[in-house]
């Protein structure tokens, strides 16, 4: 009943185009803004920042990158974990080699040195396609692991290739607790969302969508696959490259290569896949459930076994946890294919026409 | 007829297209003058869809150049053809299944859009300002092919005409002085069919599009095209306005079987 859109009328197109066209869901994105910034921080302690909201916050970032080439412009990559590891060392040697390069633009030149080395990796793309890039791109995580390891220039000569920062601050704001923290990477993560959100509303986020579906004919109308697809693989770079910034910086402050592992870009992939692919909010809902259930699950089962009055072993809680989990991932695919953001959507289709089915 | 058939705008020489040892088209010349509806026909496996992706660029034929405006093409590319104004629709719908009427029609005022990508990031300035300039321009779009009630629908959940209709609007969402129309009354029944012919000839007359069409329905072939190219098994057997071809005993023969 709350949520309709009948005398919602647009005299412009302006009004049309709006990120929000529906009043209410304008009302819903300002509670949840203000509820992440303001209402979080009263609520949650520092464990909940450490283990969970930290890392859901960065990783949704990267996740949207990652969304961004793989389901709006069609481009399988496996190099997510690559490109967050290009994205923290650049930072990195950004931050020890010039004096007093300030956070913010460490944090933005390991995303651009990202988004470059990424165009380098998506050249692949012009010619071969689907599970053959996937296997290309899996190259840029070899590649990376290989540079960060062997090569100690990057590593600033580390023993054993580990790195870290400390004192970070942002214009004399102290990024010290995990309070801190996690508002700092919330304030970027929200900034980057909403430049995504406008890039796949405006021309260069319909080029991409055109190669994704039919490729012959986005030529034919004048769209270039070269610079559609690079610029798909930059900005993807671009944001996981920053992610993983924020990711080394913030969340681990000391960090070395395996940190980056090919683990990480499955598990960036599996985010997209299962929150939706092609959907900004679904880089959300994937990330949040490949982050935040397993924690969940850890805490609740022992909850639930005390409830039924069986004593379940820690091995057994983390074997059932990953069943669960696995089977969650599986029920998902099999219920929507098109991710839990599809789920969302018809939701709301759902709701807007309520009680009437159609 | 308020329109004024003018000067040859397109001029194919000598084409000849081979797919390792298939041959496609051989040797094929014909031309196209601006403002006309120039149809080509023939059987199945003609070479006719060849013909159109050799004139936009999919195609690269061997041999055989293709004059455009006075300009000689021997390498045509989809982005040079979509650059001097060529547009097209396909036999088999090939639209962005995951995008919207809107969208897909925007992505045919794609070539006109100047902002960066850094300014759409911000949606500041110019990229604003353009997305509601275009949005405008895909607007008259909608309305001159009465489809105002699926601006918003993803196009894969639309039926198949008017899926063909969103096609049309797409390439015309371009402005073309050429368009090309492969099959644009496939599969569609009778009503349908009255709506396109009218759209087709709206275009051409409302604004001076030069259009090639290829159709398989003779009746409207042979009604609304100025002139007619026949081709079969990849060669040129007739070429005038429909009466001439109609009465050409090879295209009677390449259509009827001839009586040997």
């Amino acid at each position: 009943m709350l949520y309709r859109e009948n005398g919602q009328f647009k005299t412009s197109y302006a009004a049309d185009q709006q990120i929000f066209p529906i009043t209410q869901d304008r009302w819903a994105i300002i509670g949840i803004l203000v509820f992440a910034f303001v209402a979080v921080p009263l609520l949650v302690d520092e464990y909940m920042f450490r283990a969970i909201l930290i890392p859901f916050v960065i990783l949704s970032l990267a996740a949207l990158g990652v969304n961004l080439l793989v389901g709006f412009c069609g481009q399988i990559t496996l190099g997510a974990g690559a490109f967050m590891a290009v994205g923290a060392y650049a930072a990195y040697n950004f931050h020890i080699r010039i004096e007093g390069m300030p956070l913010l633009a460490s944090l933005l030149l390991g995303g651009l040195t990202s988004a470059a080395v990424g165009i380098v990796f998506g050249i692949p793309s012009l010619r071969v396609r689907g599970l053959y890039l996937a296997v290309a791109t899996l190259a840029a995580q070899f590649f990376t692991d290989w540079v960060f390891l062997r090569v100690p220039w990057f590593t600033d000569y580390a023993s054993s290739g580990s790195v870290s920062v400390s004192n970070l601050q942002v214009m004399g704001w102290q990024i010290n607790n995990p309070l801190n923290k996690y508002l700092f990477c919330l304030a970027i993560l929200t900034v980057f969302a909403l430049m995504a959100k406008n890039m796949t509303r405006s021309a260069i986020g319909r080029q991409w969508m055109a190669i994704r579906d039919m490729d012959v004919a986005a030529e034919v109308i004048g769209i270039r696959p070269l610079f559609a697809k690079l610029s798909a693989f930059a900005v993807s770079s671009f944001f996981v490259g920053t992610a993983g910034a924020l990711w080394g910086f913030v969340h681990l402050a000391s960090w070395e290569p395996a940190a980056f592992s090919v683990d990480r870009s499955f598990q960036l992939l599996f985010m997209v896949i299962i929150g939706g692919l092609g959907s900004i909010m679904g880089s959300f809902f994937g990330a949040a459930f490949i982050v935040i259930l397993p924690i969940a699950l850890n805490q609740l089962l022992p909850a639930i076994g005390d409830l039924v009055g069986v004593e379940i072993s820690t091995a057994g809680i983390s074997h059932a946890e990953l069943i669960i989990f696995g089977g969650l991932i599986i029920f998902f695919l099999i219920k929507e294919p098109h991710g839990i953001a599809r789920l969302w959507s018809t939701g709301k289709e759902k709701l807007r026409l309520w009680p009437f089915p159609h | 007829m308020s329109r004024q058939i003018g000067e040859v705008i397109l001029d194919l020489k000598q084409v000849s297209l081979s797919f390792g040892g298939v041959k496609a088209l051989t040797d094929i010349s014909f031309n196209v003058r601006e403002h006309e509806i120039r149809a080509i026909i023939g059987p199945n496996g003609a070479g006719k869809s060849s013909m159109l992706n050799v004139i936009n660029g999919v195609y690269r034929p061997q041999e055989g150049e293709i004059i455009l405006r006075g300009q000689r093409f021997t390498k045509m590319n989809p982005y040079k053809a979509a650059q001097a104004g060529i547009s097209r629709t396909f036999q088999n719908i090939a639209l962005f299944k995951g995008m919207n009427v809107i969208d897909n029609l925007m992505t045919g005022r794609n070539l006109k859009i100047r902002s960066n990508l850094i300014q759409q990031a911000f949606w500041w300035g110019p990229a604003r300002r353009e997305e509601l300039e275009h949005r405008a321009k895909v607007e008259d779009v909608i309305d001159f092919l009465e489809i105002q009630h699926i601006r918003k629908t993803p196009v894969g959940r639309l039926p198949y005409g008017l899926q063909k209709r969103v096609d049309l609007g797409r390439a015309l969402a371009m402005e073309p002085s050429i368009l090309l129309l492969d099959e644009p009354m496939a599969g569609m029944n009778v009503e349908e069919k009255q709506d396109m012919c009218r759209f087709i000839l709206d275009v051409n007359d409302q604004f001076g599009t030069t259009i090639v069409l290829i159709e398989h329905d003779m009746a409207v072939v042979m009604d609304i095209s100025d002139r007619v190219v026949v081709l079969d098994y990849g060669k040129k057997i007739g070429d005038g306005d429909p009466d001439e071809v109609r009465a050409n005993p090879d295209v009677i023969s390449a259509y009827l079987g001839a009586s040997h």
